[in-house]
């Protein structure tokens, strides 16, 4: 009798288990089509490719590929611009939300500062191909209303799509203000989290309000900051091709300057045709960017258990 | 909230002072002001007529004032009319398709008794840490499927991410409570009753955020056709801007060397930004209704359990 409730019960455990099992079947084929197939295709690194139609007729080519591409000056050029422009982003990123964050949940009438958070939001919403005609509005070397403003004032017109001295400032300032609405909300929500006993507490004994945000705010901000800086640091190799490839409109003259590892295997791949050599940045980007993640990740592992990502 | 700002004001010294707020609040509008100005900028050279353009340049006031460029745009409506219907189709199909896969894959792992969780959970943070990148995803995509010029080439992409998979399971497993789920199994229930019926509508305010932020993507996505869409009635609204301008610019290139070009079929200066604002189009218009739903989405990634 109890061993036929336990076989009854067994088989109850089976069915549910097959039915949460087929639950994750769907997913399960996306991330197979999108991610772990994909994965397999990093081997065209290694081989011969110079068409997509042949590739799988061509033979192996060993590390030429690597060699063809560290041996230009474009493997440290992408490089250098990749991160840089990422930990300048990073940076930026910590400090503008949390210091408007903190303004923000200062002011004493909250309507307004519901609405200024809600226009600061609203770049994020635009496409990266609607941003570029945005910053074409201003930057037009014809028309630009920033041209406009200069000779208004006396100065000359400035070729601002055929000057890479100007493009780290403008590509800058275009992610500060397509990311800055969102990483507020972000902040601000921490922000508006700490206990307000705290800083009754804090007045009581005669701080200042500065004082209080020196002291209780910001100390409280520490946790999710240290999350955001891991995702991003996470994604260090990476940078997003509306930025780097709209928004400069593929203008040849700034490549030195806007050229990251993204839009260096891309304009491989559709320009040159190049493919083994896309290919292999390709890897290369993957490659680090997997060993920069476990990396940062084993160092907070190490500080803090519950910031860490695995 | 609203509780709590009254508290404040009654006790002193947690309120900065009139002054300060008086400036801050200049802080902000100046900061406003200089955040919205481009956009401003665009909607108003839409709205200016062409000829002053030469004169003027784009100007923030139109010297003169016109509708002339959206008249040509709805004139010749065709092909953005379609490409309307491909980001709307895209969108809505990819936005539900998708929200049902993730809070489908995410359930399972919420739960205690599923003995594979921490595998399945593995499988999904993987695809977070690493990835085959742009040439071997074109392969698959292209060579393998066959999904040149098929719109699941623009719609599969964006189907799955990792990413908001962990924000709804940690939204059922804070916010569904297993006694629930319980009670259900004892009455018999099936997984996927239980799962339609009881977890489902009790995770509403995850699952909203969810397919709001995937339908944005949907709707702003021009990299995908960029790589898979080569037919121009395929093309998205998004697609169909960056084609626009890539256009007028290899135009304009090519009659700076003296080519002779038809310039009287192209879009016009004013004509193009009335389409960069027909792109952003009904999105901008919900934003107001759906901004809880997207602070409430930011905030919910943010956390971790």
């Amino acid at each position: 009798m109890n061993s036929m409730q336990n076989a009854i019960k067994a088989k109850k455990k089976k069915k549910k288990n097959i039915a949460l099992l087929s639950m994750l079947l769907p997913g399960l084929i996306v991330m197979l089509i999108n991610n772990y197939m994909p994965m397999f295709g990093l081997v065209f690194a290694f081989r011969k490719m110079n068409t997509v139609q042949k590739f799988w007729g061509s033979g192996w080519n060993g590390l030429k590929n690597f060699e063809y591409l560290f041996k230009s000056n474009d493997a440290w050029l992408i490089t250098r611009n990749t991160i840089g422009y990422n930990l300048v982003f990073i940076i930026i990123g910590i400090i503008v939300p949390i210091f408007l964050a903190i303004c923000l949940n200062e002011l004493r009438n909250k309507k307004a500062a519901k609405v200024y958070q809600s226009i600061y939001f609203i770049p994020h919403f635009l496409s990266w191909v609607v941003a570029s005609y945005i910053a074409f509005g201003l930057l037009s070397d014809e028309y630009g209303s920033i041209n406009g403003l200069l000779q208004s004032l006396g100065f000359e017109k400035i070729g601002w799509y055929t000057t890479p001295e100007y493009w780290p400032i403008i590509l800058v300032l275009v992610n500060t203000w397509k990311w800055t609405g969102y990483d507020t909300i972000v902040y601000l929500a921490a922000v508006s989290g700490v206990n307000q006993e705290l800083f009754e507490a804090a007045a009581v004994d005669g701080a200042t309000r500065f004082q209080q945000i020196v002291h209780i705010t910001l100390p409280s901000l520490i946790p999710l900051c240290i999350t955001l800086v891991l995702l991003r640091l996470g994604r260090m190799f990476y940078t997003d091709m509306g930025l780097f490839y709209t928004v400069p409109k593929n203008s040849g003259m700034l490549f030195d300057i806007t050229n990251t590892i993204d839009t260096y295997v891309y304009r491989a791949f559709s320009m040159t045709g190049d493919i083994g050599l896309s290919a292999a940045a390709g890897f290369y980007q993957s490659v680090l960017g997997l060993i920069i993640i476990l990396g940062f990740n084993a160092i907070v592992r190490k500080y803090d258990k519950d910031s860490a990502i695995i | 909230m609203d509780s709590n700002v009254e508290m404040e004001s009654v006790v002193t010294g947690v309120q900065i002072k009139k002054s300060t707020n008086i400036l801050l609040n200049i802080f902000f509008i100046i900061l406003a002001i200089l955040c919205m100005y481009p956009l401003v900028l665009v909607l108003m050279v839409s709205l200016t007529d062409e000829i002053s353009i030469p004169t003027y340049g784009y100007s923030i006031i139109p010297k003169e004032f016109s509708l002339s460029a959206y008249e040509y745009i709805f004139g010749n409506f065709g092909a953005i009319g379609k490409a309307y219907l491909v980001t709307i189709g895209c969108t809505v199909f990819g936005g539900i398709l998708g929200l049902l896969i993730m809070a489908m894959y995410a359930y399972p792992l919420a739960r205690d008794d599923f003995k594979q969780k921490s595998l399945f959970n593995l499988i999904a943070v993987i695809t977070m840490l690493f990835s085959g990148g742009l040439i071997p995803t074109y392969m698959v995509y292209v060579r393998l499927l066959g999904l040149k010029d098929n719109y699941l080439a623009i719609i599969l992409p964006s189907l799955f991410s990792a990413f908001y998979v962990m924000i709804i399971r940690t939204f059922y497993r804070t916010n569904v409570p297993k006694s629930l789920i319980e009670a259900a199994q004892i009455d018999g229930s099936s997984e996927y009753y239980t799962f339609f019926k009881i977890v489902l509508p009790l995770a509403k305010p995850a699952l909203a955020t969810v397919m709001l932020f995937s339908m944005l993507v949907y709707w702003n996505d021009w990299y995908y056709p960029l790589l898979y869409i080569t037919k121009s009635d395929h093309y998205n609204l998004q697609y169909l801007l960056y084609n626009m301008q890539k256009k007028v610019d290899s135009i304009v290139a090519a009659s700076g060397r003296g080519g002779a070009v038809d310039l009287s079929n192209i879009p016009t200066e004013t004509a193009r930004m009335a389409m960069a604002i027909v792109a952003i189009g009904p999105i901008i218009l919900a934003y107001p209704f759906f901004q809880r739903y997207f602070q409430k989405g930011i905030t919910l990634g943010a956390t971790k359990e």
